[in-house]
């Protein structure tokens, strides 16, 4: 009897284990999906602002500039941890501006809501419908889009911000174009 | 006989149980005939919800899949083929919406992955009965040796 065939069960245990242990990894969401959109240009869309009197919310009219397009509901409940840290951040100089896509939500819950928590957003497209939402392929709010001044699709962060992401994943991408552009 | 019967039985209940289980959509859109709608519910039940992720779109009634079922519908009637269809969703949600994802090199594994360890596992079947029929002398075993 050769005596190695005796670590062969122990082998495909430590197989095993260490497929389930990269299945466990931490940081590592099973529910999270991966956008095909990242480096796609984004969807057009052309969205009424939530606030009568403003002109309406299109891709085309935002060309130009780097933006953060935050897809949010007066009904989402993780939206409220994800809003703080999106009000610390529109005050900070130099921040992008924000567009809320306000996502299947009633207009008067919406605006009861901002006036409730504050405002970050420079504007937002109401999507009562959620046709835009599809077409960028949100399937829960919150949901954040770092879109460039081509209209690129950057970066996208699903589930409440924080400070941390925002710096890590978000400034980094601002501050060194190119990087984000490989 | 009997035996037969009561295999034709149970597969009957079985396929009963999972015939209540089909795809009803779960808000009533307007089909204009029986072969559409089952078109359409064949379609939904191949699509994923992302919502929650381990129902389909046709059993889901999250305000996603509602939205998505309407999207599936109003393409099939503006004369999109299944596969347009599709891809429509795969641009805006991946590969993962589908429950049966395509064969590319990225899903080799999954596709060829069970057929191959079934394959392992019967030459190391093959090889282990082999080798225990040359070590045990014919004639060796016999009921003698029952108590």
């Amino acid at each position: 009897m050769k005596s190695w065939r005796f670590f062969l069960p122990l082998l495909g245990f430590a197989a095993l284990g260490l497929l389930l242990a990269t299945g466990l990894r931490a940081g590592r969401d099973p529910r999270l999906v991966p956008s095909p959109l990242i480096d796609k240009p984004s969807p057009a869309f052309s969205l009424p602002d939530l606030v009568e009197g403003r002109a309406p919310v299109s891709r085309d009219a935002l060309l130009g500039k780097p933006y953060l397009l935050n897809v949010w509901a007066s009904w989402c409940v993780a939206c409220r941890d994800d809003h703080p840290v999106l009000m610390r951040y529109s005050r900070k100089p130099g921040a992008l501006p924000i567009v809320g896509l306000n996502w299947k939500d009633e207009a008067g819950d919406a605006k009861r809501w901002l006036r409730q928590f504050g405002d970050p957003y420079a504007q937002i497209a109401y999507d009562f419908e959620g046709r835009t939402a599809i077409d960028f392929g949100v399937y829960g709010a919150p949901e954040t889009f770092l879109v460039d001044a081509q209209g690129v699709i950057r970066f996208k962060y699903v589930g409440p911000l924080t400070d941390q992401v925002i710096r890590d994943e978000i400034e980094s991408r601002v501050a060194a174009p190119a990087a984000g552009a490989k | 006989m009997t035996m037969m019967k009561s295999f034709v039985g149970a597969a009957l209940a079985l396929a009963l149980l999972f015939a209540g289980n089909a795809a009803y959509a779960i808000d009533p859109l307007p089909f204009k005939d029986r072969a559409e709608e089952l078109r359409f519910q064949h379609l939904a039940a191949e699509l994923r919800c992302l919502v929650c992720q381990n129902q389909n779109l046709a059993d889901s009634d999250a305000l996603l899949a509602k939205d998505l079922r309407n999207e599936v519908f109003e393409m099939m009637q503006a004369g999109k083929s299944d596969s347009e269809i599709k891809e429509f969703l795969v641009q805006r949600y991946g590969d993962f919406v589908l429950y049966k994802p395509p064969v590319k090199p990225a899903t080799w594994a999954l596709w060829f992955g069970p057929a191959l360890l079934l394959f392992v596992g019967a030459i190391v079947l093959v090889v282990v009965v082999r080798r225990r029929g040359a070590q045990v002398a014919p004639g060796a075993v016999g009921e003698e040796d029952l108590p």
